[in-house]
């Protein structure tokens, strides 16, 4: 199959790859930059797994080709905790609030849930609930997701999200 | 002291404390490995060609098409297959004819549902083995198909497997007490024809399997619940001796007991890696994932229960009608029964009995998915107690309080046989009103009902059994895989002083590396920060019999503890020779194994595994190093209970649920780690009302699967669930030293039969007095408007719950009947 020359710009780092028109964004991800973070779970949109961010914007990337992403830039769960390895304030709240179980959709949770308080720093409950409608989690009855979202919007806009001395670390 | 005696004296205060998990750095930075973030040198990719017959003869297969592809390095029918046996059912009941077909990894001769495998491509890109897939032809000659399982029972019905004559795959029964006499007794008999839908176990990652076949040895990595169930089986199946076959389940994202399997494409993959000598690779699409993952419940129950005019429970029989699909996989048959185990729930009920008639239809087959059986019952006791409720014109809380087993702490035997370990059901429920207010619900409701809102207040009172198993029960009854139930556990102490456990349970995201850590960091004076829990890899620890049934913290943790145990006898008995005391008079305090009384003298861990390993001065006979394992194989089940209850509103005009509140009081015993009970609750839960209002396997008359994807297939979302309330009571199991029971499944087993009574509940001022899940608009809408109707008392066929409404349709099929 004839392949396109694409340009794309993940988590910072430019890459310039030949691909399958038909290839998706994320095996390109997956398979090609070998940025496993990003899940699929369910080939049709519903689960949100593989949701990234594109340009700033969350995104399904198992719906999106690799070639509609050229000349993008693309943030996936690996590009979200700082160089220093200091977490996202969405990380440390999903893993303060028990927000994961399995973890497989907590990569596209968190992706969403960052979408989000992009967009809306200080969401209600229901707000919150309504803005992750396009990520289905099988492990957690989304109560603890949630209450992760909600005390990573206080976090923030505490300006602080220092790790509690509670449990493990890193 | 006493190993048990021990156990309950923890020595840092770990157990009991909410700790953040230890799994999940990994997790929330995209760092964890999951079969499909797995790639080898030289791997190929597999595709299946599946029926889109539900029945019918293979004619032909030509692959020629497919093999001339760029790419495609193989393509295999049934033909190939150079393997004796198909894949294993497990059950074998003594007394009980089963007929069992096989089930061949490749369909021979005739396909049975639709998705059957008929064609295995293998080929070296993930894109082109799919396009190759596609260029097999297959010519089918359809046969007759059979959907409904009642209908399959009747003479004449369509045939799955010819060569039994019959779709009845067996009979079986448990009972005790003199049932007769029982409704002979009773003043009020009530009977009901509960349906338990099709649903799926739906698990967000996809199945996954990559197989390594190198030299004589064989690597599985296999998104599974049970690596070492499926060792064994790969070692039976391809005929390689167990000690070269290693099969790993990395992380796995979730699996509900539909990873609890031995799947043809797990024996398919390795059978296609030996014969190339590469590595094969395949993920499951979803839309395989609800065609040929194994789906659960889709059981007709048959409801008959007596009682005295003053609620007193006389007799309780149930028929149970189980549509188990076209082939028997691991458990398929043996789920249906287990509901009978549960039968009397938590009630005094003298005189009980179970019948289950296994059925086959053109469908995939059935098998254990979250409660396995015992949502199922419970379900239908506690819908069936509101129902007798109403008739007999009581609270129903009351006549729960009325026929309730008083609290015990030592085994309580019932009429069937079964003995619960523990239970105080009258505390759950005191417990659970302590959170909320019927008389304000109900004083709410009336507010409502002017806007059209019916808000109603359900409840179920629960217990289960879990903690699989006994070896000494499970093994002569045919229930179990035959090895019993027992669990493993390895404690190593390193030189250094920081321990490894390698448990045998195999767990997919309840938290075993952080719940476990916490029992050995109790047992040994570290931290559980200092503790690695290794799972899910046959070749790292010894046999274990994995993680189902709410098992792994009843049987698993009592493992490790005793293993724990082991260890700290060993610690004791240097700590005591080189501090020239009595190893009796050593104890665990504050991270140091001190002479009792003398607390300055002492020997912390790492201290003490350094003279084992630098075994210079040992007690006399003692051998070097610091590593023990316990197989710990319980006396007894452990039973978990609760009370929970739920409010709902129902739009009449709609007939859409909202759920306002969720309350849920569970008792596990005491709690390891609170933070991980309360997230398995959440979840239970989310499972039970997703049956009950959302989530259903749709096949039609044909037997085509109208629900193939997440689009039609509807799990709740974050927008339709509420924020739960959860309590808890706490009443030690006697049976582990731990005093656990499982919580795994609570959350499902009450949470259908809770919100269905909630909903029953609102509607009742409109007529509607009973109704089935799933309880969507449509069918709420359907039921109003049927009870309202001149034939709202009729007692007719509920079509559509099923699953195969003779319209063909859906769930939300314009013919369905809603209320009976």
């Amino acid at each position: 199959m004839s392949s396109v020359q694409v340009s794309i710009t993940v988590n910072g780092e430019r890459h310039e790859l030949d691909v399958e028109p038909r290839l998706l964004l994320v095996h390109l991800l997956r398979d090609r930059l070998g940025l496993t973070g990003t899940h699929v779970g369910c080939d049709t949109s519903n689960c949100g797994a593989c949701t990234v961010h594109l340009d700033g914007d969350a995104v399904k990337s198992c719906t999106i080709l690799a070639v509609q992403a050229d000349g993008g830039e693309v943030r996936t769960i690996e590009g979200m905790a700082a160089a220093d390895g200091t977490l996202h304030p969405l990380q440390e709240a999903f893993w303060k609030e028990h927000g994961l179980q399995c973890g497989y959709c907590t990569p596209g949770m968190i992706m969403s849930a960052a979408d989000l308080l992009s967009r809306n720093p200080d969401p209600s409950e229901e707000e919150i609930r309504h803005g992750l409608e396009g990520n289905l989690c099988r492990c957690t009855g989304y109560h603890n997701i949630v209450k992760s979202v909600q005390s990573a919007a206080s976090a923030t806009k505490a300006g602080a999200a220092a790790p509690t001395s509670e449990g493990v670390t890193a | 002291m006493s190993v048990a005696e021990e156990a309950r004296t923890p020595g840092n205060g770990h157990v009991g404390r909410a700790m953040r998990r230890k799994e999940d750095p990994r997790l929330i930075t995209g760092r964890a490995s999951y079969v499909d973030d797995i790639t080898l040198t030289n791997q190929l990719w597999a595709a299946w060609v599946r029926s889109p017959e539900a029945h019918a003869k293979i004619v032909s297969i030509d692959t020629s098409a497919a093999k001339a592809l760029d790419g495609v390095v193989a393509v295999y029918t049934h033909e190939d297959l150079d393997m004796e046996a198909g894949l294993p059912m497990a059950w074998v009941p003594p007394g009980v004819e089963v007929n069992t077909p096989d089930h061949w990894v490749l369909a021979k001769g005739e396909v049975k549902h639709v998705g059957d495998p008929v064609a295995l491509v293998v080929g070296k890109d993930r894109y082109g083995v799919v396009d190759a897939a596609e260029q097999v032809f297959v010519e089918y000659e359809p046969l007759p198909v059979v959907t409904d399982p009642e209908a399959a029972l009747e003479d004449g019905s369509a045939l799955v497997h010819g060569q039994f004559g019959t779709n009845k795959v067996c009979e079986w029964s448990l009972g005790g007490g003199d049932l007769e006499a029982g409704f002979a007794e009773a003043d009020v008999i009530v009977e009901r024809r509960i349906v338990n839908h099709r649903i799926a176990g739906a698990a967000i990652e996809p199945r996954a399997v990559l197989a390594e076949y190198r030299g004589d040895r064989l690597t599985v990595w296999s998104s599974t619940q049970v690596p070492h169930f499926l060792r064994l089986f790969l070692s039976i199946l391809l005929g390689i001796s167990e000690d070269r076959v290693r099969v790993i389940a990395p992380e796995v994202g979730g699996g509900f007991g539909s990873k609890l399997q031995i799947y043809a494409e797990e024996v398919g993959c390795a059978w296609a890696s030996r014969k190339l000598g590469r590595p094969v690779k395949w993920v499951e699409t979803r839309t395989e994932g609800m065609m040929v993952t194994h789906h659960g419940r889709d059981q007709i129950d048959k409801v008959r229960v007596g009682a005295k005019r003053d609620g007193t429970i006389t007799a309780f029989h149930t028929t149970i009608i189980a549509d188990i699909g076209a082939y028997q996989m691991l458990l398929t048959p043996m789920i249906p029964p287990l509901s009978a185990f549960v039968m009397c729930g938590v009630y005094k009920t003298p005189a009980v009995k179970t019948d289950v008639i296994d059925v086959m239809t053109n469908k995939f087959p059935t098998d254990a998915i979250r409660g396995a059986g015992r949502p199922e019952a419970t379900h239908l006791i506690e819908v069936t107690m509101d129902q007798l409720a109403a008739e007999l014109g009581m609270d129903p809380l009351e006549l729960r309080r009325k026929n309730f087993i008083p609290p015990f702490t030592e085994a309580h035997e019932t009429p069937i046989g079964v003995a619960y370990d523990s239970g105080n059901y009258e505390a759950a429920l005191d417990r659970l009103l302590e959170h909320i207010d019927v008389a304000e619900v109900r004083r709410q409701a009336e507010e409502l009902r002017p806007t059209g809102i019916y808000r109603g207040i359900g409840f179920c009172t629960y217990t289960e059994i879990c903690g699989n198993a006994p070896s000494r029960i499970v093994g002569p009854s045919g229930f179990g895989l035959q090895g019993g139930g027992w669990e493993s556990a390895t404690v190593r102490v390193h030189a250094s002083g920081s321990a490894t456990l390698y448990t045998g349970t195999s767990p997919h995201g309840q938290g075993h590396e952080t719940g476990f850590a916490q029992i050995v960091a109790d047992r040994l004076g570290i931290d559980p920060s200092q503790i690695e829990v290794i799972h899910g890899d046959t070749q790292t620890g010894p046999f274990g019999l994995d993680t189902y049934g709410s098992r792994s913290l009843a049987v698993g943790g009592e493992a490790a503890a005793r293993a724990a145990i082991k260890v700290a006898d060993k610690a004791k008995a240097i700590v005591a020779h080189q501090l020239e005391a009595d190893p009796d008079d050593i104890e665990l305090r504050d991270g140091k194994f001190i002479v009792r009384g003398s607390p300055e003298k002492g020997m912390a861990l790492a201290e003490v595994a350094g003279a084992a390993y630098v075994p210079e001065n040992l007690p006399e006979g003692m051998e070097p190093g610091l590593d023990e394992q316990s197989f710990y194989d319980p006396e007894n089940f452990v039973f978990p209970f609760g009370a929970h209850a739920c409010v709902v509103d129902v739009d009449a005009e709609t007939g859409k649920v909202e759920i306002v509140r969720y309350v849920a009081v569970d008792d596990c015993g005491p709690a390891i780690n609170p933070m991980l009970i309360d997230g398995q609750v959440h979840g239970g839960i989310t499972h039970g009302l997703g049956q009950a209002l959302y989530e259903q396997v749709v096949y039609d008359a044909d037997g085509q699967l109208v629900t193939g994807t997440f689009v039609d297939y509807a799990l709740a979302t974050a927008a339709e669930m509420p924020s739960f309330e959860t309590d808890r009571t706490v009443t030690p199991s006697p049976v582990n030293s731990l005093g656990v029971k499982g919580v795994g499944e609570a959350g499902t087993i009450a949470g259908s039969a809770t919100v269905t009574n909630a909903v029953i509940d609102a509607l009742r001022p409109l007529g509607v007095d009973y109704m089935n899940m799933p309880l969507t608009p449509m069918r709420i809408w359907q039921a109003i408007h049927t009870a309202s109707g001149p034939a709202a008392t009729e007692q007719g066929k509920d079509l559509g719950e099923h699953g195969q409404g003779s319209s063909g349709s859906g769930p939300a099929g314009p013919t369905e009947g809603g209320a009976q």
